[in-house]
């Protein structure tokens, strides 16, 4: 399919960008706003020159108020808008939780489907940039455990562009997460054109046949780092980029599994009640009979984020990943 | 239309805040006791400081300034993380050194170097902390004064509380707290200004308007006139002030303290003043704002201002002014060197602060990771 299409090498922040402008060219009701968005077309640019090219009504700065960002943006959908709204960092999404549970999520349920809340809420998160306090927190958990919200989360620049493009499209609202730290360090062919990529289906990036790796975000690429590692020891991993923290893809998941009968996952949020709790009880409950080995989780601890200073001790090491791979074969 | 917003509480204000009625913010005045050029445009008003702690407030203006210039530098050489200038806006910390007492509570945001510094901060745990330590936000030998806060306008709720917990102590300080103008826009603005005049919490609320949050300017985080407009809401007293006029921050800020002191409640500072450098080191302002207007601005420079006062009125003599700059950049290259060789993080100052009793799942999350680094060094 990609060779068909006109193609660009595009970072992910480029990817980002090129899919706002083809839905925003598409569609009249689509508006995008907050912090430093319009002007400046947002912190880390993912907005730029958008508002020269549609427009201060369709793309403009908010004041400095998340929980308004966010609740505002329930009324515009209310009302036939599709709202993209930006948050600027992971750790400032708090003062709009609230809107985020109590309206985003139930707007469709309290009123019985006639109102739907299309709208996306992007925000960058992860670590390793060496950023001050409440600028490297994962916590995906927290968004995929509300109840009515879709979660996603793109690893390289084609996919967040499609990815995006069906998350724009979706009528349910959704969380976009965006691996910051890999904003701009992959470069990747991408397809001028529209495309899309599904909601909801992990992919799987490399066939294996001895373990499944599970991973998502800017951990794909420590994932595969720690691949080029157990290549030596002759163990065939299977990576799985799961793309999508809810819904949860079980069918590619359990059927990777039920191949390799061993698993290792990758998050940089704390272990505790991470993602990868739910993944292995998925993987208890549909392929508990085909393990070999005990479901591995390589996760963040549960600390609070150091300052760059400690954060290497923090962040997860490819060699982390290859040290629970080790210890998952040899089990 | 004046009349009707004025309640009880503005009333009393107004006896005993005669510069607060006199500018008032309905009539978006702003209080500015030394013009530009160091003149002295309002001498009743000018706050009573002996010369010599005049000359002190000036010297710690121009080594806030010399420290903050040289972090910037610092960071460009790759040698710190990203920081928030403070270039422009020195003597609104410079008038809460003034001012503020060592019992008093310095709750900060993270743009007001010269306050920490004033309250007890060294430099060198600042640049710690710009480093990438939490160690540098400790502010051990600091009284007083809470940990830097970066999300924006949360840590005013805090200074509501302390400002509960001093009355309900008796205690005899106060609380100053400090903000942004788009940290003003936060819901968290709103309910801790409320909280704290519905306790008659003894805070002040300083703002420091420098006219922007990263990109968007003060016309874009609301209709007010100002911020100080606000404070009618609240049912508390506020005030314009120039917060480049060193003179005029400490007048606001002694009236204020005296009032809130006294059991009547929070203060509302707006001070006007300008971010000369950009938002951090990792922002650039030619995108959003225009040389000209930074050279106008550059004309109400808080630092320069002070010193054409000190020479005129024979108080300073800025001859020696090139020996000072040159010992205060000594001192700031000692302190930062400090900071540099402060010694590696170890991996147990990731664990041990998230609890106070640490959890045993934690422990062996540790645990678990010691082990990895031991079979990591078996590695090649
Ligand atoms: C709750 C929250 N949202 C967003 C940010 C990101 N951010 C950091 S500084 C800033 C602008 C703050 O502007 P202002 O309050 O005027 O203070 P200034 O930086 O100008 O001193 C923003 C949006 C943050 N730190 N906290």
């Amino acid at each position: 399919m990609e060779g068909d299409l006109a193609m660009k090498v595009m970072t992910m922040v480029q990817a980002i960008n090129n899919a706002l402008d083809i839905k925003f060219q598409e569609d009249p009701t689509i508006v995008t706003y907050g912090e430093d968005v319009g002007v400046e077309g947002g912190v880390f640019r993912v907005t730029e020159g958008l508002q020269k090219k549609y427009g201060v009504n369709r793309v403009f700065d908010s004041p400095l108020a998340e929980s308004a960002i966010v609740g505002s943006a329930v009324g515009m959908a209310a009302n036939g808008l599709k709202p993209i709204v930006e948050l600027q960092f992971c750790g400032f999404v708090y003062p709009s939780y609230n809107q985020m549970i109590s309206h985003v999520a139930r707007f469709h349920n309290r009123s019985r489907g006639r109102y739907k809340m299309q709208m996306v809420i992007r925000f960058p998160y992860g670590g390793g940039i060496n950023a001050l306090e409440h600028h490297s927190e994962s916590m995906e958990t927290i968004y995929g455990h509300i109840p009515g919200i879709k979660v996603v989360i793109p690893s390289t620049p084609y996919d967040a562009k499609g990815l995006l493009i069906s998350a724009i499209e979706s009528e349910d609202p959704i969380i976009f997460m965006e691996p910051k730290r890999i904003y701009r360090a992959i470069k990747q062919e991408v397809p001028e054109e529209k495309y899309s990529i599904p909601l909801g289906k992990a992919k799987v990036l490399q066939q294996g046949t001895d373990l499944t790796l599970i991973a998502w975000g800017a951990m794909i690429r420590e994932a595969q780092k720690a691949m080029v590692m157990a290549k030596k020891d002759g163990i065939s991993i299977e990576l799985i980029d799961l793309r999508s923290i809810y819904p949860i893809d079980r069918q590619t998941i359990i059927e990777s599994v039920k191949k390799t009968g061993r698993v290792v996952i990758v998050h940089e949020e704390p272990l505790t009640f991470g993602t990868g709790a739910e993944l292995t009880a998925i993987i208890n409950e549909e392929a508990f009979l085909n393990l070999e080995a005990p479901v591995s989780r390589v996760a963040g601890f549960d600390t609070i984020v150091p300052l760059p200073k400690g954060e290497p001790h923090y962040i997860i090491s490819p060699e982390k990943i290859y040290y629970h791979i080790l210890k998952t074969m040899k089990f | 239309m004046k009349q009707t917003v004025i309640n009880d509480h503005s009333v009393k204000t107004m006896n005993l805040l005669k510069l607060f009625s006199e500018y008032n913010p309905l009539d978006d005045k702003m209080f500015q006791v030394m013009d530009n050029e160091g003149r002295v445009q309002e001498p009743k008003y000018l706050p009573e400081i002996s010369n010599e702690r005049l000359i002190k407030a000036y010297k710690d203006m121009l080594f806030a300034r010399t420290a903050d210039l040289m972090a910037v530098s610092y960071q460009r050489q790759g040698r710190m993380y990203t920081y928030p200038p403070n270039f422009g806006q020195e003597a609104i910390s410079g008038g809460l050194a003034v001012v503020m007492r060592d019992e008093d509570w310095f709750v900060p945001a993270f743009r007001e170097l010269g306050a920490w510094l004033a309250k007890g901060a060294t430099l060198k745990e600042v640049f710690l902390y710009f480093i990438g330590y939490e160690d540098g936000t400790v502010f051990k030998n600091a009284k007083n004064i809470l940990p830097i806060s970066v999300p924006i306008a949360s840590q005013l709720q805090h200074a509501a509380g302390l400002g509960y917990s001093i009355r309900y102590k008796n205690e005899d300080s106060v609380v100053y707290a400090v903000v942004g103008d788009g940290g003003t826009s936060e819901g968290d603005f709103s309910e801790a200004v409320n909280f704290a005049a519905v306790w008659k919490a003894p805070v002040i609320f300083v703002v420091q308007n420098n006219q922007y949050a990263i990109s968007v300017p003060f016309k874009m985080q609301t209709r007010s006139v100002n911020v100080a407009v606000k404070s009618y809401a609240y049912g508390i007293p506020g005030i314009k002030v120039d917060g480049n006029d060193l003179f005029a921050m400490v007048k606001v800020l002694n009236e204020a303290s005296e009032y809130a002191r006294a059991g009547n409640g929070p203060v509302l500072v707006e001070a006007f003043t300008y971010r000369r450098g950009s938002h951090t080191t990792s922002d650039d302002p030619t995108k959003y704002r225009t040389k000209d207007e930074e050279e106008m601005m550059a004309a109400t420079d808080p630092i320069d201002r002070l010193r054409k006062y000190l020479v005129a009125n024979n108080i300073y003599d800025a001859s020696k002014e090139d020996e000072l700059l040159a010992q205060f950049k000594k001192e700031v290259e000692r302190q930062f060197n400090e900071a540099e060789n402060y010694p590696a993080y170890p991996l147990e100052n990731v664990f041990k602060y998230t609890y106070v009793d640490m959890p045993d799942d934690l422990k062996q999350q540790q645990i678990e990771h010691e082990k990895f680094l031991k079979w990591k060094e078996t590695l090649q």
